[in-house]
């Protein structure tokens, strides 16, 4: 297997515009997943006997496999960008819903009863005690959901997107090693640039967990 | 200032922690509650700033039903510093402090200039402000809790076993501190241990609690020592009660001569006429020089370790103004006794 690096070099303007649709696709999946946990995470924190059902539920929706995720959406949002995203979302949440019901579990009781006796009310302790503290388990469960997202990305490629997925089908068509080898490895740069970034992001948000020098 | 009227508390799970509680906490005065665990106290103190509410009966803060109030309203208006301190490990000491101020609505800068100040006033360093808790000892963890507690400058503030997590030489310091805060801001102060020598030192009133929630006892401490209402009470302060009733006297009455000459031991003092210790002919024994408002214990104690059983007073500097006589305290003690079990 040899690389057609002139391949490459006349498909530059190409490549960007996968990396980038590939990356904008897995990251709108973190968010809507995000968006969609937060509250149901709240929830399942704070009634017990929702938090089973909840977690569950997720859990199955996670072993559906993914192509017929996309297969089961066809009829309702058709072979779009929604389709991918509702799809990725559907994987995330997870990882997510799990993780920030385990950060808001972590929560000293200690702490949020010193907040309500200094008299914070429940959805300012929620917002400026609860969910900093929970932050380090929750941007762990973001950082698996982003790079699980950018890896799946590629499975939308059998509903015409998939990103970089692209490179894959058209190599493995055409029999033609250098856009899968392409494909394989900026996939993977993108995975890793994504997490280094949200390991800085953290590190910024939790100044207390910051060793002192 | 705080007042409790018949006030029952029944569990869910149908424990009574507090039963028909009637007690009275009077303004600026140190009302210390204390009983084994699971006597009620803590519930007894929760229960002012409704972080528990009563089944029946009726609590006044300030002659205002505390009930009737919004439950984090009141509690801004209330300082509260509890075990191991709470703090929020997320904030820096300086936004700790500033909790409730930022609450209140005061604005962030006003905050941390008001937060900076309470820094200084519960002996801190300025430059633990940026820290975060977890960078502390436990003792100045303590210490933050205290100034963030005072923050909003609450007429009313609640301890809960605050020093109960620190070793025994800085609660000591803690105490001191506490004891000294409290003449500049006169506070009305509810305290709860389990510790009685705690309660004897910090207490205007101390009130015991039984299991099941009963009052058994509530008087100064030098009333409680000397006549304990029945035997649980008694038990509770412990054997050596009669000693504890000494820690509350002080010296200033116990008459002085002056330092012998001649004899076996000699009294050394350096050149400002500060003792320095006990000599005789082939030995040195440190003294610990008194001053008149030591307490007895200590003069007694002090009078046991002297190798002449007379003990080293001293004036506000540290000069040397006469020896009392192991006879003398003891006289004094025993007539501070009497005094103390016959007094109406």
């Amino acid at each position: 297997m040899t690389i057609d690096w002139s391949w490459i070099s006349g498909h530059t303007d190409d490549l960007t515009t996968l990396t980038v649709s590939h990356l904008q696709a897995a990251l709108t999946a973190v968010f809507f997943g995000l968006l969609i946990s937060l509250p149901l995470a709240v929830v399942a924190h704070r009634v017990r006997p929702l938090r089973g059902l909840l977690l569950g539920l997720s859990n199955i929706l996670f072993t559906i496999p993914s192509i017929a995720i996309f297969v089961l959406l066809l009829p309702i949002s058709g072979l779009t960008r929604t389709t991918t995203v509702i799809g990725l979302t559907v994987y995330t949440l997870v990882v997510l819903l799990r993780n920030t019901v385990e950060g808001l579990d972590s929560v000293p009781a200690k702490t949020k009863e010193a907040a309500k006796a200094m008299g914070t009310r429940p959805l300012r302790t929620l917002l400026t005690v609860e969910l900093p503290l929970a932050l380090p388990v929750i941007m762990a469960g973001v950082r698996i959901a982003t790079v699980m997202s950018i890896s799946l990305v590629s499975v939308a490629t059998y509903i015409g997107d998939g990103g970089l997925g692209q490179l894959f089908t058209d190599g493995f068509q055409r029999n033609y090693p250098t856009p899968v080898i392409v494909g394989v490895v900026l996939t993977l740069l993108l995975a890793v640039v994504a997490d280094a970034l949200l390991v800085a992001i953290q590190y910024v948000l939790t100044p207390w967990k910051r060793r002192r020098a | 200032m705080i007042q409790f009227d018949a006030v029952h508390k029944r569990f869910p799970n149908g424990t009574t922690a507090v039963h028909d509680l009637t007690l009275d906490m009077p303004e600026g005065g140190v009302t210390v509650l204390v009983g084994s665990s699971g006597c009620g106290k803590t519930t007894t103190l929760r229960m002012i700033n409704r972080m528990v509410e009563p089944t029946s009966g009726t609590i006044r803060v300030g002659g205002k039903d505390v009930t009737r109030q919004d439950a984090a309203e009141l509690r801004r208006s209330i300082g509260y510093v509890i075990q191991q301190s709470g703090l929020f490990p997320h904030r820096t000491v300086l936004d700790n402090i500033a909790t409730v101020p930022l609450l209140l609505g005061h604005g962030r800068r006003k905050a941390r200039a008001r937060a900076a100040e309470l820094l200084e006033t519960v002996g801190l360093a300025a430059d633990a402000g940026k820290r975060y808790p977890h960078q502390l000892s436990g003792g100045q963890q303590q210490r933050v809790g205290v100034a963030r507690a005072l923050a909003a400058d609450p007429p009313v503030l609640l301890m809960d076993e605050p020093f109960g997590a620190v070793d025994p030489v800085v609660r000591t310091q803690l105490q001191d501190e506490l004891l000294r805060l409290q003449k500049e801001l006169n506070k009305t102060i509810v305290f709860v241990t389990h510790d009685v020598d705690e309660a004897v030192r910090l207490g205007d009133q101390i009130a015991i609690f039984r299991t099941g929630g009963h009052l058994v006892q509530c008087a100064t401490p030098s009333e409680l020592l000397a006549r304990p209402a029945d035997d649980f009470v008694a038990d509770f302060l412990g054997a050596e009660r009669g000693l504890k009733l000494l820690s509350l006297k002080t010296l200033a009455e116990v008459p002085q001569g002056p330092a012998p000459e001649g004899g076996a031991w000699t009294l050394v003092l350096d050149e400002a006429d500060k003792p320095v210790h006990w000599a005789s002919q082939d030995a040195e024994i440190p003294v610990r020089p008194l001053k008149n408002e030591d307490s007895l214990l200590a003069a007694l104690n002090e009078s046991v370790a002297s190798p002449t059983g007379l003990i080293a007073r001293v004036d506000a500097a540290g000069v040397l103004t006469g020896v009392s006589s192991r006879d003398d305290i003891h006289t004094h003690a025993g007539q501070a006794h009497t005094e103390a079990r016959v007094a109406v």
